[in-house]
């Protein structure tokens, strides 16, 4: 088989062929540069935004701002579901809440959101804790209550105290689903970036894409869109790592 | 017929130890809602004693088993079961995010968990299996662990519900020795709800028929377990007609029987 077939077959090949295509278009001016730069410019550019630091600086802004919005949501979340999955009062109190909460887009918020903090970094986190809140909630909240009851019996019948049978019991059993918020909440994170930094950002992504939005630097806009999806991939990396050695114990994980 | 089976008409009263029983139930009764599953039922077991509990399907074997368990409240009844007791359910029921030994060593007190977790797995044959994940284990596996976790904290009362329900007749049959060598060794009074005459009549001291919400029939037996091999038949047949209400009435043992109290 010639290199050629090999290639045409492979999941590459039609990624590789829309770069081809779209880079043929921009040189022969059918795509303008103000609609769509080529890809050669794009990766100019982003070798230019590497190495002037204009990309790293703006870049851990963002990081900056996505981790502490997660990591006040999922804590929330995570002691939120606690309260509520482990105590009858908890969930009288806080699961309607969160049912209500559930119904209303966590974006449509921006604008009260904006009221309340201001234009400043506040609402940026806050929006991100808020959302990412969430996913983690309902997911450990059910995977509490959907622990094997039989299991906790047998643990029971062995006299481990309440403490003891939510630690050795009802957590490890419900953090498979507390990792599947989690993955949820990163993602949800990462889109709610996105817009909260279209709020009067003065760095970030988000304010570099403006930016370029505002000088139609189409390859700027590319290069951004490209850090997200990088973003997205490690958002998901970090959760299947944390998965493959929290969850060693799962069959289809287990090796032979 | 076999004269051994004899004592079957007579009343059969349990041995007047010098030791009090370490279970004691007196006019036992569970409900669910309107449905009365227990009633009024009488259960004594000596310490050390190994009972079998028979019965037909939804009869509430596994409802009395966990009254004695304590799983289940039996607030305002006259219960008595000693404090220290162990649960082998017919699913081993086994942690699927601990290793085995630390299965084992669940809920142990005091010192030395580790080596005490070792070596009662040791001693049901799974050494080479301690540091397992329980779901890579085989069903006799999992049961054999269940067991050592369930001794390891020397109980007063070992209670098994239909524990080798699931596995294949060969293993069941190790099974069974492996559990009379562990009762042998560690002197628990052991209830084993089974549905199989043949494993009753193998491993038990007592046997007990549930029936109707109370212990209907029970029958001591007194030969050596090595020389049972031709019993369960018959028995097989004398719980049937039991069950059926055709056995002579002199069959059916009230409890307590006899003199004893
Ligand atoms: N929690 C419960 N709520 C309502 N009914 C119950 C409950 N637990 C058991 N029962 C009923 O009590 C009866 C006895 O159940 P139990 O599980 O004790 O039967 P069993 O003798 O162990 O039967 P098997 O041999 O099939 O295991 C059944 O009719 C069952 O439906
Ligand atoms: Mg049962």
């Amino acid at each position: 088989m010639s290199v050629l077939q090999k290639l045409a077959q492979s999941r590459w090949f039609s990624p590789l062929a829309l770069l081809a295509v779209w880079e043929a278009g921009s040189r022969l001016g059918l795509i303008p540069e103000r609609t769509l730069a080529a890809p050669s410019a794009v990766a100019e550019t982003l070798l230019g935004m590497l190495t002037s630091g204009e990309l790293p600086s703006n870049l851990a802004v963002s990081f900056g701002r996505v981790l502490s919005g997660l990591a006040i949501g999922v804590t929330l979340g995570i002691v939120l579901a606690l309260v509520a999955g482990l105590s009858r009062k908890g969930e009288a109190a806080i699961d309607p809440l969160m049912q209500i909460k559930r119904t209303i887009p966590t974006l449509a918020l921006t604008p009260l959101f904006i009221v309340w903090f201001g234009i400043g970094e506040t609402p940026k986190i806050a929006l991100i804790a808020f959302a990412s809140m969430f996913p983690v909630y309902l997911n450990l909240y059910s995977g509490i209550r959907g622990v094997d009851l039989r299991l906790l019996e047998g643990a029971r019948s062995f006299g481990l105290t309440r403490a003891e049978q939510v630690w050795h019991v009802i957590l490890p059993g419900s953090l498979p689903s507390l990792l599947v918020g989690l993955r949820y909440s990163l993602s949800i994170s990462i889109l709610v970036l996105v817009v909260a930094e279209q709020i009067n950002a003065s760095a970030g992504l988000g304010y570099l894409i403006n930016n370029a939005r505002d000088f139609m630097r189409t390859d700027i806009i590319v290069v951004c869109l490209m850090v997200y999806a990088v973003l997205g991939l490690a958002a998901d990396w970090i959760v299947r790592t944390i998965e493959n050695r929290a969850l060693v114990w799962r069959p289809s994980l287990v090796k032979a | 017929m076999d004269a051994r089976l004899n004592f079957l008409e007579a009343p059969i009263v349990p041995p007047a130890g010098d030791e009090p029983p370490v279970v004691r139930l007196r006019h036992f009764t569970r409900r669910f809602g309107d449905n009365t599953i227990l009633s009024d039922l009488n259960l004594d077991i000596a310490p050390g004693e190994f009972v079998a509990l028979l019965g037909r399907s939804g009869s509430g074997k596994t409802t009395l088993l966990r009254t004695l368990a304590g799983l289940d409240s039996a607030e305002d009844q006259d219960v008595t079961v000693p404090n220290s007791r162990a649960v082998v359910f017919q699913d081993a029921r086994l942690l699927p995010w601990k290793k085995v030994w630390r299965n084992v060593a669940l809920g142990l007190r005091g010192g030395d968990i580790k080596d005490r977790a070792l070596s009662a797995l040791d001693e049901v044959g799974l050494a080479h299996r301690v540091d397992a994940w329980p779901l890579t284990l085989s069903g006799g596996e999992a049961q054999r662990v269940a067991l050592a976790r369930a001794l390891v904290r020397e109980p007063k009362l070992l209670l098994l519900d239909e524990p080798f329900a699931a596995l294949d007749a060969l293993t069941r049959i190790k099974m069974h020795r492996l559990v009379l060598d562990l009762w042998r060794a560690h002197r628990p009074a052991v209830l084993m709800v089974t549905h199989d005459v043949d494993e009753a009549v193998a491993l038990a001291d007592r046997i007990l028929v549930l029936d109707a919400g109370r212990i209907c029939a029970q029958d001591r037996i007194a030969i050596p377990r090595g020389e049972r091999g031709e019993l369960a038949r018959p028995y097989r047949e004398k719980f049937l007609r039991i069950l059926e209400g055709s056995a002579p009435s002199d069959a059916v043992i009230p409890f307590p029987a006899g003199g004893h109290q």
